[in-house]
Protein backbone atom coordinates (compact mmCIF):
# COMPACT_ATOMS: atom_id res chain seq x y z
CA UNK A 1 0.00 0.00 0.00
CA UNK A 2 0.73 3.41 -0.33
CA UNK A 3 2.87 4.45 2.34
CA UNK A 4 4.43 8.31 3.62
CA UNK A 5 8.32 7.82 3.94
CA UNK A 6 10.76 10.80 4.19
CA UNK A 7 13.95 11.36 2.48
CA UNK A 8 16.20 12.67 5.04
CA UNK A 9 18.58 13.74 2.89
CA UNK A 10 16.77 16.45 1.52
CA UNK A 11 14.60 17.66 5.27
CA UNK A 12 15.19 20.62 6.21
CA UNK A 13 13.34 20.04 9.58
CA UNK A 14 11.31 23.57 8.73
CA UNK A 15 8.62 21.88 10.46
CA UNK A 16 6.55 22.79 7.23
CA UNK A 17 5.04 19.47 7.59
CA UNK A 18 3.53 19.53 11.43
CA UNK A 19 1.56 22.91 10.53
CA UNK A 20 0.12 21.33 7.21
CA UNK A 21 -0.78 18.53 9.25
CA UNK A 22 -2.41 20.18 12.03
CA UNK A 23 -4.17 22.83 9.69
CA UNK A 24 -5.13 19.41 7.76
CA UNK A 25 -7.08 18.16 10.42
CA UNK A 26 -8.45 21.21 12.29
CA UNK A 27 -11.55 21.99 10.14
CA UNK A 28 -10.94 25.16 9.29
CA UNK A 29 -11.17 26.00 5.47
CA UNK A 30 -7.72 28.37 5.43
CA UNK A 31 -4.59 28.19 7.33
CA UNK A 32 -4.39 31.47 8.79
CA UNK A 33 -8.36 30.93 10.16
CA UNK A 34 -7.05 27.09 11.68
CA UNK A 35 -3.81 28.95 13.78
CA UNK A 36 -4.98 32.07 14.61
CA UNK A 37 -8.57 30.79 15.82
CA UNK A 38 -6.63 28.00 17.56
CA UNK A 39 -8.62 25.53 15.40
CA UNK A 40 -5.30 23.84 14.70
CA UNK A 41 -5.06 20.35 15.65
CA UNK A 42 -2.42 18.52 17.21
CA UNK A 43 -0.20 17.40 14.58
CA UNK A 44 0.31 13.73 13.80
CA UNK A 45 3.46 14.07 12.24
CA UNK A 46 6.81 14.75 14.03
CA UNK A 47 10.38 16.64 12.65
CA UNK A 48 13.28 15.29 14.28
CA UNK A 49 15.91 17.50 14.47
CA UNK A 50 20.07 16.57 14.64
CA UNK A 51 21.82 19.08 13.61
CA UNK A 52 22.84 17.44 10.15
CA UNK A 53 20.48 15.33 9.85
CA UNK A 54 16.57 16.01 10.19
CA UNK A 55 13.40 13.96 9.44
CA UNK A 56 9.75 13.57 9.82
CA UNK A 57 8.48 10.53 11.49
CA UNK A 58 4.61 9.43 10.46
CA UNK A 59 2.84 6.48 11.01
CA UNK A 60 4.08 3.51 9.47
CA UNK A 61 0.52 1.76 8.79
CA UNK A 62 2.22 -1.79 10.19
CA UNK A 63 1.04 -4.74 8.51
CA UNK A 64 0.29 -6.42 12.04
CA UNK A 65 0.34 -3.12 14.28
CA UNK A 66 1.63 -3.26 17.92
CA UNK A 67 -0.92 -0.52 18.94
CA UNK A 68 -4.17 -2.09 17.17
CA UNK A 69 -3.01 -5.37 18.78
CA UNK A 70 -2.74 -3.74 22.01
CA UNK A 71 -5.35 -1.15 21.93
CA UNK A 72 -7.33 -2.22 25.29
CA UNK A 73 -10.52 -0.57 24.35
CA UNK A 74 -10.96 -1.41 20.31
CA UNK A 75 -10.59 1.88 19.21
CA UNK A 76 -7.73 1.35 16.88
CA UNK A 77 -8.48 -0.77 13.92
CA UNK A 78 -7.57 -1.06 10.18
CA UNK A 79 -9.32 0.21 7.34
CA UNK A 80 -8.08 -0.79 4.11
CA UNK A 81 -4.37 -1.13 5.19
CA UNK A 82 -4.91 2.47 6.97
CA UNK A 83 -4.79 2.79 11.20
CA UNK A 84 -7.55 4.31 12.05
CA UNK A 85 -8.48 5.64 15.46
CA UNK A 86 -12.15 5.92 17.26
CA UNK A 87 -12.37 9.11 19.84
CA UNK A 88 -15.52 7.82 21.27
CA UNK A 89 -13.88 4.70 21.94
CA UNK A 90 -10.28 6.18 23.14
CA UNK A 91 -9.81 6.52 27.29
CA UNK A 92 -6.36 8.25 26.38
CA UNK A 93 -4.98 5.14 28.92
CA UNK A 94 -1.83 5.59 26.06
CA UNK A 95 -1.03 1.92 25.74
CA UNK A 96 -0.22 2.14 22.05
CA UNK A 97 2.01 5.06 22.99
CA UNK A 98 3.67 2.35 24.94
CA UNK A 99 3.74 -0.19 22.45
CA UNK A 100 3.94 2.10 19.02
CA UNK A 101 7.99 1.31 17.99
CA UNK A 102 8.76 4.97 15.99
CA UNK A 103 6.98 6.99 18.98
CA UNK A 104 3.93 7.68 16.18
CA UNK A 105 1.05 7.53 18.44
CA UNK A 106 0.19 11.00 19.51
CA UNK A 107 -0.73 12.20 22.82
CA UNK A 108 -3.79 14.57 21.50
CA UNK A 109 -2.92 17.75 23.56
CA UNK A 110 -5.72 19.95 21.96
CA UNK A 111 -8.57 18.10 23.97
CA UNK A 112 -6.23 18.04 27.29
CA UNK A 113 -4.98 14.23 26.48
CA UNK A 114 -8.24 12.88 26.77
CA UNK A 115 -7.73 10.67 23.65
CA UNK A 116 -4.60 10.09 21.35
CA UNK A 117 -4.44 11.18 17.91
CA UNK A 118 -2.74 9.83 14.76
CA UNK A 119 -1.90 9.72 11.34
CA UNK A 120 -4.62 8.43 9.23
CA UNK A 121 -2.66 9.21 5.82
CA UNK A 122 -5.70 12.34 5.34
CA UNK A 123 -8.25 10.11 4.59
CA UNK A 124 -10.42 11.48 7.07
CA UNK A 125 -10.31 14.98 6.19
CA UNK A 126 -10.59 16.55 3.47
CA UNK A 127 -7.08 16.52 1.97
CA UNK A 128 -7.85 13.50 -0.27
CA UNK A 129 -3.83 12.83 -0.28
CA UNK A 130 -1.26 13.48 2.90
CA UNK A 131 -1.14 17.34 3.74
CA UNK A 132 2.48 16.62 4.79
CA UNK A 133 3.54 15.73 1.36
CA UNK A 134 1.76 18.40 -0.53
CA UNK A 135 3.34 21.08 1.41
CA UNK A 136 6.53 19.59 1.90
CA UNK A 137 8.65 22.27 0.07
CA UNK A 138 11.49 20.22 -1.09
CA UNK A 139 9.97 17.07 -1.28
CA UNK A 140 11.77 15.24 1.48
CA UNK A 141 8.37 13.48 2.00
CA UNK A 142 7.02 11.48 -0.68
CA UNK A 143 3.93 9.23 -0.91
CA UNK A 144 3.97 6.28 -2.46
CA UNK A 145 4.17 2.33 -3.02
CA UNK A 146 7.15 0.76 -2.01
CA UNK A 147 5.97 -2.75 -2.41
CA UNK A 148 5.98 -4.40 1.39
CA UNK A 149 2.53 -4.74 1.23
CA UNK B 1 -12.87 -28.26 12.44
CA UNK B 2 -14.58 -26.85 15.31
CA UNK B 3 -13.01 -24.49 17.99
CA UNK B 4 -14.80 -24.10 21.31
CA UNK B 5 -13.02 -21.12 23.25
CA UNK B 6 -13.98 -20.82 26.57
CA UNK B 7 -13.81 -16.92 27.93
CA UNK B 8 -15.07 -13.58 25.96
CA UNK B 9 -12.94 -11.28 26.11
CA UNK B 10 -9.52 -10.07 25.49
CA UNK B 11 -7.89 -13.56 25.26
CA UNK B 12 -10.87 -15.30 23.54
CA UNK B 13 -11.26 -12.43 21.10
CA UNK B 14 -7.70 -12.64 20.14
CA UNK B 15 -7.96 -16.36 19.57
CA UNK B 16 -10.81 -16.00 17.19
CA UNK B 17 -8.84 -13.29 15.24
CA UNK B 18 -5.88 -16.06 15.04
CA UNK B 19 -7.92 -19.04 14.11
CA UNK B 20 -9.66 -16.33 11.64
CA UNK B 21 -6.71 -15.48 9.87
CA UNK B 22 -6.01 -18.73 8.30
CA UNK B 23 -9.60 -20.78 8.81
CA UNK B 24 -12.58 -18.77 7.41
CA UNK B 25 -14.86 -21.70 7.79
CA UNK B 26 -14.38 -23.94 10.62
CA UNK B 27 -16.66 -24.06 13.56
CA UNK B 28 -16.45 -21.16 16.07
CA UNK B 29 -18.16 -21.58 19.77
CA UNK B 30 -17.72 -19.10 22.65
CA UNK B 31 -18.94 -20.29 25.95
CA UNK B 32 -18.74 -17.43 28.57
CA UNK B 33 -20.48 -17.23 32.14
CA UNK B 34 -20.81 -13.33 31.36
CA UNK B 35 -24.14 -12.53 29.51
CA UNK B 36 -22.55 -9.37 28.02
CA UNK B 37 -20.74 -9.28 24.01
CA UNK B 38 -17.14 -8.72 24.66
CA UNK B 39 -16.28 -5.41 26.22
CA UNK B 40 -12.84 -4.32 27.33
CA UNK B 41 -12.92 -4.59 30.95
CA UNK B 42 -10.81 -1.82 32.41
CA UNK B 43 -13.35 0.58 31.26
CA UNK B 44 -15.56 -0.05 33.96
CA UNK B 45 -13.99 2.34 35.87
CA UNK B 46 -14.64 5.24 32.85
CA UNK B 47 -18.35 3.57 32.93
CA UNK B 48 -18.87 4.31 36.60
CA UNK B 49 -17.37 8.27 36.02
CA UNK B 50 -19.89 8.37 33.37
CA UNK B 51 -16.87 8.73 30.79
CA UNK B 52 -17.64 5.90 28.09
CA UNK B 53 -20.95 4.49 27.69
CA UNK B 54 -21.69 0.71 27.93
CA UNK B 55 -22.07 0.98 23.73
CA UNK B 56 -18.92 2.67 23.61
CA UNK B 57 -17.06 -0.09 26.04
CA UNK B 58 -17.78 -2.88 23.12
CA UNK B 59 -14.05 -4.17 22.71
CA UNK B 60 -15.12 -4.94 19.28
CA UNK B 61 -17.59 -3.95 17.06
CA UNK B 62 -21.10 -5.15 17.27
CA UNK B 63 -20.90 -7.49 14.38
CA UNK B 64 -17.91 -9.34 15.19
CA UNK B 65 -19.50 -12.47 15.99
CA UNK B 66 -21.71 -12.76 13.09
CA UNK B 67 -18.39 -11.24 10.56
CA UNK B 68 -16.46 -14.14 11.96
CA UNK B 69 -19.27 -16.81 11.91
CA UNK B 70 -18.98 -16.85 15.86
CA UNK B 71 -22.20 -18.91 17.77
CA UNK B 72 -22.33 -17.47 21.30
CA UNK B 73 -23.80 -19.54 24.38
CA UNK B 74 -23.77 -16.43 26.60
CA UNK B 75 -24.68 -16.71 30.56
CA UNK B 76 -23.23 -20.35 30.69
CA UNK B 77 -20.69 -21.72 33.10
CA UNK B 78 -18.35 -24.43 32.19
CA UNK B 79 -18.27 -27.10 34.60
CA UNK B 80 -15.76 -29.09 33.19
CA UNK B 81 -13.08 -30.37 30.55
CA UNK B 82 -13.20 -33.87 29.44
CA UNK B 83 -9.41 -33.86 27.60
CA UNK B 84 -10.13 -37.71 26.67
CA UNK B 85 -13.58 -37.50 25.64
CA UNK B 86 -12.68 -33.63 23.73
CA UNK B 87 -16.09 -32.31 25.17
CA UNK B 88 -16.71 -29.74 27.48
CA UNK B 89 -19.79 -29.85 30.12
CA UNK B 90 -21.65 -26.71 31.09
CA UNK B 91 -23.39 -26.05 34.59
CA UNK B 92 -26.48 -26.33 32.40
CA UNK B 93 -25.98 -29.56 31.59
CA UNK B 94 -25.47 -29.20 28.08
CA UNK B 95 -22.40 -31.03 26.62
CA UNK B 96 -20.38 -29.45 23.92
CA UNK B 97 -17.66 -31.59 21.71
CA UNK B 98 -14.73 -29.64 20.61
CA UNK B 99 -11.83 -30.43 17.77
CA UNK B 100 -9.43 -27.85 19.56
CA UNK B 101 -10.24 -25.91 22.82
CA UNK B 102 -8.94 -22.38 24.00
CA UNK B 103 -9.17 -21.77 27.73
CA UNK B 104 -9.45 -18.12 28.26
CA UNK B 105 -10.85 -17.85 32.09
CA UNK B 106 -8.98 -14.74 33.08
CA UNK B 107 -8.92 -14.54 37.06
CA UNK B 108 -11.08 -13.78 39.78
CA UNK B 109 -10.35 -11.57 42.94
CA UNK B 110 -8.64 -12.20 45.58
CA UNK B 111 -10.54 -11.80 49.09
CA UNK B 112 -8.47 -12.63 52.17
CA UNK B 113 -10.34 -14.11 54.85
CA UNK B 114 -11.16 -10.90 57.33
CA UNK B 115 -13.16 -11.49 60.35
CA UNK B 116 -16.75 -10.11 60.25
CA UNK B 117 -16.35 -9.18 56.13
CA UNK B 118 -20.05 -11.19 55.77
CA UNK B 119 -21.67 -8.15 58.08
CA UNK B 120 -20.58 -5.67 55.40
CA UNK B 121 -23.60 -5.21 53.12
CA UNK B 122 -22.03 -3.19 51.01
CA UNK B 123 -18.90 -4.68 49.54
CA UNK B 124 -17.94 -5.14 46.32
CA UNK B 125 -15.18 -6.88 44.03
CA UNK B 126 -14.28 -4.21 40.97
CA UNK B 127 -13.82 -6.23 37.83
CA UNK B 128 -16.98 -7.00 35.48
CA UNK B 129 -19.29 -5.06 34.29
CA UNK B 130 -21.90 -6.49 37.10
CA UNK B 131 -19.58 -4.96 39.66
CA UNK B 132 -19.24 -1.49 38.09
CA UNK B 133 -23.60 -1.95 37.89
CA UNK B 134 -23.50 -2.89 41.68
CA UNK B 135 -21.12 0.15 42.98
CA UNK B 136 -23.16 2.58 40.51
CA UNK B 137 -26.44 0.87 42.65
CA UNK B 138 -24.91 1.26 45.72
CA UNK B 139 -23.33 4.88 45.78
CA UNK B 140 -24.16 8.24 46.50
CA UNK B 141 -23.39 11.60 46.66
CA UNK B 142 -20.80 11.79 49.16
CA UNK B 143 -20.69 8.12 50.27
CA UNK B 144 -18.07 7.19 52.65
CA UNK B 145 -15.78 4.75 51.01
CA UNK B 146 -13.42 1.92 52.26
CA UNK B 147 -10.66 0.44 49.29
CA UNK B 148 -9.23 -2.53 50.75
CA UNK B 149 -5.94 -2.16 48.63
CA UNK B 150 -3.85 0.45 46.81
CA UNK B 151 -2.94 -1.49 43.17
CA UNK B 152 -4.71 -0.76 39.91
CA UNK B 153 -8.27 -2.17 40.72
CA UNK B 154 -8.33 -0.30 43.50
CA UNK B 155 -7.28 3.09 42.56
CA UNK B 156 -8.88 2.92 39.47
CA UNK B 157 -12.06 2.65 41.24
CA UNK B 158 -11.01 5.36 43.56
CA UNK B 159 -10.69 7.49 40.25
CA UNK B 160 -14.17 7.00 39.52
CA UNK B 161 -15.60 7.09 42.53
CA UNK B 162 -15.03 11.06 42.99
CA UNK B 163 -16.90 11.68 40.53
CA UNK B 164 -20.15 10.87 43.44
CA UNK B 165 -18.13 12.91 45.73
CA UNK B 166 -17.30 9.95 47.77
CA UNK B 167 -15.15 10.16 50.83
CA UNK B 168 -12.79 7.27 50.36
CA UNK B 169 -9.70 5.77 52.15
CA UNK B 170 -7.57 3.38 51.09
CA UNK B 171 -6.05 0.78 53.24
CA UNK B 172 -3.25 -1.80 52.07
CA UNK B 173 -0.91 -4.00 53.94
CA UNK B 174 2.26 -2.44 51.54
CA UNK B 175 4.13 0.11 52.71
CA UNK B 176 3.47 2.06 49.60
CA UNK B 177 0.37 2.03 46.17
CA UNK B 178 1.22 0.30 43.34
CA UNK B 179 3.99 -1.95 44.37
CA UNK B 180 3.31 -4.03 41.44
CA UNK B 181 4.27 -1.14 38.70
CA UNK B 182 6.02 1.66 40.18
CA UNK B 183 9.32 2.04 42.26
CA UNK B 184 9.33 3.67 45.40
CA UNK B 185 9.48 7.26 44.88
CA UNK B 186 7.24 7.22 41.88
CA UNK B 187 4.63 5.74 44.41
CA UNK B 188 5.65 8.38 46.61
CA UNK B 189 4.76 10.59 43.52
CA UNK B 190 1.87 9.17 42.99
CA UNK B 191 0.75 8.87 46.52
CA UNK B 192 0.94 12.66 46.84
CA UNK B 193 -1.10 13.11 43.61
CA UNK B 194 -4.02 11.29 44.88
CA UNK B 195 -4.32 12.33 48.58
CA UNK B 196 -4.38 16.45 46.59
CA UNK B 197 -7.28 14.81 45.36
CA UNK B 198 -8.93 14.27 48.62
CA UNK B 199 -8.12 10.21 48.89
CA UNK B 200 -6.65 9.55 52.37
CA UNK B 201 -4.57 5.92 52.49
CA UNK B 202 -3.55 4.29 55.44
CA UNK B 203 -0.84 1.89 54.37
CA UNK B 204 1.12 -0.80 56.51
CA UNK B 205 -1.54 -2.02 57.73
CA UNK B 206 -4.94 -4.55 56.91
CA UNK B 207 -8.39 -4.60 58.21
CA UNK B 208 -8.49 -7.32 61.73
CA UNK B 209 -12.47 -6.78 61.65
CA UNK B 210 -15.38 -5.47 60.19
CA UNK B 211 -18.78 -4.47 61.30
CA UNK B 212 -21.36 -3.69 58.89
CA UNK B 213 -20.61 -0.26 58.80
CA UNK B 214 -16.54 -0.18 60.14
CA UNK B 215 -13.45 -1.31 60.24
CA UNK B 216 -11.45 -1.66 62.88
CA UNK B 217 -7.65 -2.04 61.50
CA UNK B 218 -4.40 -3.78 62.82
CA UNK B 219 -2.82 -0.46 63.71
CA UNK B 220 -5.87 0.35 66.05
CA UNK B 221 -7.26 2.92 63.62
CA UNK B 222 -11.13 2.31 62.85
CA UNK B 223 -12.52 3.51 59.43
CA UNK B 224 -16.50 3.90 59.04
CA UNK B 225 -17.98 3.40 55.65
CA UNK B 226 -21.06 3.25 53.77
CA UNK B 227 -19.77 0.85 51.00
CA UNK B 228 -16.72 -1.18 50.89
CA UNK B 229 -14.30 -2.13 47.30
CA UNK B 230 -12.07 -5.07 47.82
CA UNK B 231 -9.36 -5.29 45.41
CA UNK B 232 -6.79 -7.07 47.41
CA UNK B 233 -5.52 -8.94 44.34
CA UNK B 234 -6.44 -11.27 41.63
CA UNK B 235 -6.03 -14.99 41.44
CA UNK B 236 -5.95 -16.67 37.84
CA UNK B 237 -8.39 -19.22 36.99
CA UNK B 238 -6.82 -22.52 36.60
CA UNK B 239 -9.16 -25.08 38.00
CA UNK B 240 -10.92 -25.98 34.50
CA UNK B 241 -7.70 -27.32 33.72
CA UNK B 242 -5.97 -28.34 36.71
CA UNK B 243 -9.03 -30.98 37.17
CA UNK B 244 -8.83 -31.59 34.11
CA UNK B 245 -5.16 -33.13 34.91
CA UNK B 246 -3.11 -30.47 32.94
CA UNK B 247 -0.47 -28.72 34.15
CA UNK B 248 -0.84 -25.92 36.27
CA UNK B 249 1.46 -23.78 38.63
CA UNK B 250 0.56 -20.45 39.81
CA UNK B 251 -1.12 -19.84 36.11
CA UNK B 252 -2.24 -22.86 33.70
CA UNK B 253 1.24 -23.54 32.20
CA UNK B 254 1.57 -23.79 28.79
CA UNK B 255 4.42 -23.86 25.86
CA UNK B 256 4.83 -20.93 23.69
CA UNK B 257 2.40 -22.12 21.53
CA UNK B 258 -0.12 -21.16 23.84
CA UNK B 259 -0.68 -25.45 24.32
CA UNK B 260 -1.23 -26.85 27.70
CA UNK B 261 -0.01 -30.14 28.72
CA UNK B 262 -3.75 -31.25 27.46
CA UNK B 263 -4.21 -32.12 24.22
CA UNK B 264 -5.35 -30.07 21.53
CA UNK B 265 -6.47 -27.86 24.68
CA UNK B 266 -4.41 -24.17 24.42
CA UNK B 267 -4.69 -21.46 26.99
CA UNK B 268 -4.01 -17.63 26.97
CA UNK B 269 -4.42 -14.31 29.08
CA UNK B 270 -4.18 -14.10 32.74
CA UNK B 271 -5.20 -16.86 33.66
CA UNK B 272 -1.70 -18.46 32.41
CA UNK B 273 1.59 -18.50 33.17
CA UNK B 274 3.84 -16.37 30.58
CA UNK B 275 7.90 -16.19 30.17
CA UNK B 276 8.79 -13.28 31.01
CA UNK B 277 12.32 -12.42 28.86
CA UNK B 278 12.79 -8.73 31.09
CA UNK B 279 13.52 -11.58 34.24
CA UNK B 280 13.83 -14.58 32.27
CA UNK B 281 11.57 -16.37 34.08
CA UNK B 282 7.25 -17.40 34.52
CA UNK B 283 5.35 -14.87 35.52
CA UNK B 284 1.71 -14.33 35.50
CA UNK B 285 1.09 -10.88 33.06
CA UNK B 286 -1.83 -9.88 33.80
CA UNK B 287 -2.27 -7.07 31.32
CA UNK B 288 -4.44 -7.09 28.48
CA UNK B 289 -2.33 -6.73 25.57
CA UNK B 290 -0.75 -9.65 26.94
CA UNK B 291 -3.99 -11.43 26.39
CA UNK B 292 -5.02 -10.65 23.29
CA UNK B 293 -1.82 -11.17 21.59
CA UNK B 294 -1.64 -14.85 23.03
CA UNK B 295 -4.92 -15.37 21.79
CA UNK B 296 -3.99 -14.60 18.41
CA UNK B 297 -0.86 -17.11 18.23
CA UNK B 298 -3.10 -19.63 19.83
CA UNK B 299 -5.53 -19.12 17.28
CA UNK B 300 -2.98 -19.32 14.66
CA UNK B 301 -1.94 -22.65 15.99
CA UNK B 302 -5.02 -23.99 16.71
CA UNK B 303 -5.88 -23.90 13.00
CA UNK B 304 -2.64 -25.17 11.90
CA UNK B 305 -0.62 -22.46 11.31
CA UNK B 306 2.45 -22.18 13.58
CA UNK B 307 2.98 -19.20 15.57
CA UNK B 308 5.06 -18.23 18.54
CA UNK B 309 4.08 -16.14 21.82
CA UNK B 310 7.81 -14.89 21.98
CA UNK B 311 9.08 -11.68 23.61
CA UNK B 312 6.57 -10.84 26.68
CA UNK B 313 7.00 -8.55 29.14
CA UNK B 314 5.25 -6.62 31.27
CA UNK B 315 4.23 -2.94 30.58
CA UNK B 316 1.74 -0.72 31.40
CA UNK B 317 -0.32 2.62 30.46
CA UNK B 318 -2.44 3.83 33.07
CA UNK B 319 -3.59 7.21 34.82
CA UNK B 320 -4.94 8.19 38.20
CA UNK B 321 -6.83 11.58 38.59
CA UNK B 322 -4.98 12.95 34.99
CA UNK B 323 -1.58 11.60 36.12
CA UNK B 324 -0.09 8.96 34.14
CA UNK B 325 2.22 6.73 33.95
CA UNK B 326 3.81 4.34 31.56
CA UNK B 327 6.34 1.20 32.19
CA UNK B 328 7.44 -1.65 30.97
CA UNK B 329 10.04 -4.54 31.76
CA UNK B 330 12.00 -5.02 35.08
CA UNK B 331 13.48 -2.93 37.13
CA UNK B 332 17.25 -4.76 38.22
CA UNK B 333 19.62 -2.85 37.18
CA UNK B 334 21.60 -0.15 36.46
CA UNK B 335 19.11 3.00 37.34
CA UNK B 336 18.99 6.78 35.53
CA UNK B 337 16.48 8.78 37.02
CA UNK B 338 15.26 12.20 36.30
CA UNK B 339 12.66 14.06 38.32
CA UNK B 340 11.27 17.38 39.48
CA UNK B 341 9.00 15.71 42.23
CA UNK B 342 5.93 15.64 39.89
CA UNK B 343 7.37 14.08 36.35
CA UNK B 344 9.52 10.96 37.12
CA UNK B 345 11.41 9.01 34.64
CA UNK B 346 13.45 5.93 35.41
CA UNK B 347 15.45 3.84 32.76
CA UNK B 348 16.88 0.60 33.79
CA UNK B 349 20.25 -0.47 32.19
CA UNK B 350 22.12 -3.64 32.40
CA UNK B 351 24.26 -5.80 30.20
CA UNK B 352 24.37 -2.44 27.91
CA UNK B 353 20.39 -3.03 27.23
CA UNK B 354 17.59 -1.23 28.60
CA UNK B 355 15.47 -3.93 30.79
CA UNK B 356 13.22 -1.68 31.91
CA UNK B 357 11.27 2.22 32.34
CA UNK B 358 9.45 3.85 34.65
CA UNK B 359 7.84 7.09 33.09
CA UNK B 360 5.31 9.30 34.69
CA UNK B 361 3.55 12.79 33.94
CA UNK B 362 5.36 14.60 31.15
CA UNK B 363 8.32 11.98 30.27
CA UNK B 364 5.62 9.30 28.87
CA UNK B 365 5.68 10.40 25.07
CA UNK B 366 6.87 7.92 22.48
CA UNK B 367 7.52 5.60 25.32
CA UNK B 368 6.99 2.68 22.59
CA UNK B 369 10.23 3.50 21.38
CA UNK B 370 11.92 2.72 24.46
CA UNK B 371 9.51 -0.05 24.72
CA UNK B 372 11.08 -1.35 21.11
CA UNK B 373 14.48 -1.39 22.96
CA UNK B 374 13.49 -4.09 25.23
CA UNK B 375 11.53 -6.07 23.00
CA UNK B 376 14.55 -6.16 19.99
CA UNK B 377 17.01 -6.49 22.14
CA UNK B 378 18.49 -3.39 21.15
CA UNK B 379 22.13 -2.83 23.27
CA UNK B 380 24.23 0.17 23.58
CA UNK B 381 26.20 -1.00 20.75
CA UNK B 382 23.37 -0.72 18.10
CA UNK B 383 22.27 2.73 19.05
CA UNK B 384 23.14 5.88 20.28
CA UNK B 385 22.10 5.58 24.02
CA UNK B 386 23.41 8.85 25.74
CA UNK B 387 21.11 10.19 23.16
CA UNK B 388 18.47 7.46 23.61
CA UNK B 389 18.21 8.12 27.47
CA UNK B 390 17.67 11.73 27.22
CA UNK B 391 14.36 11.62 25.38
CA UNK B 392 12.85 8.74 22.36
CA UNK B 393 14.23 9.42 19.55
CA UNK B 394 14.71 7.43 16.10
CA UNK B 395 17.37 9.81 15.61
CA UNK B 396 19.77 7.48 17.75
CA UNK B 397 19.36 4.70 15.71
CA UNK B 398 22.14 5.14 13.03
CA UNK B 399 20.96 6.55 9.72
CA UNK B 400 21.11 2.51 7.80
CA UNK B 401 18.92 1.30 10.60
CA UNK B 402 16.74 4.13 11.17
CA UNK B 403 15.86 3.93 7.36
CA UNK B 404 15.13 0.34 7.88
CA UNK B 405 12.58 0.58 10.21
CA UNK B 406 10.90 3.31 9.21
CA UNK B 407 10.73 1.61 5.51
CA UNK B 408 9.83 -1.52 7.51
CA UNK B 409 5.99 -0.97 8.81
CA UNK B 410 5.53 -4.38 9.37
CA UNK B 411 5.04 -4.30 13.31
CA UNK B 412 7.13 -5.98 15.45
CA UNK B 413 4.93 -8.46 17.62
CA UNK B 414 5.78 -11.78 17.55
Amino acid sequence: MKRVYVNEDRCLGCHLCEFYCSFANSGADDMAKAFKLDMAATPRIKVEEGGDINFAVSCRHCSDPSCVNNCITGALSVHDGVIEIDESRCVGCYTCVLSCPYGCIVIDKKNGGKTITKCELCTRNSQGEPACVKGCLNSAIVFEERGED
Amino acid sequence: MKYVIIGNSAAGIGTVEGIREYDKDGEIVIISDEKYDTYSRPLISYILKGQVTEENMRYRNADFYEKNKVTKMLGKRVASINADKKEVSLESGETVSYDKLMVATGSKPFVPPMTGLDRVAKKFSFMKLDDEKAVKEAVFDGARVLIVGAGLIGLKAAEALEHYNAKMTVVDLANRILPSILDEDASEIMQKHIESKGVKFILNTSVSEFTENTATLANGETVEFDMVILAVGVRPNTELVKDAGGNVGRGIITDNKQLTSLKDVYAAGDCTESYDISIDGNRILAILPNAHNQGVVAGKNMAGKEAYYLNAFPMNAIGFFGLHIITAGSYDGEAMVETDGVNYKKLVVKDKQLKGFILMGKYIERAGIYTSLIREHITADECDYELMMKAPQMMAFNRERRNDKLAGGVGNEN
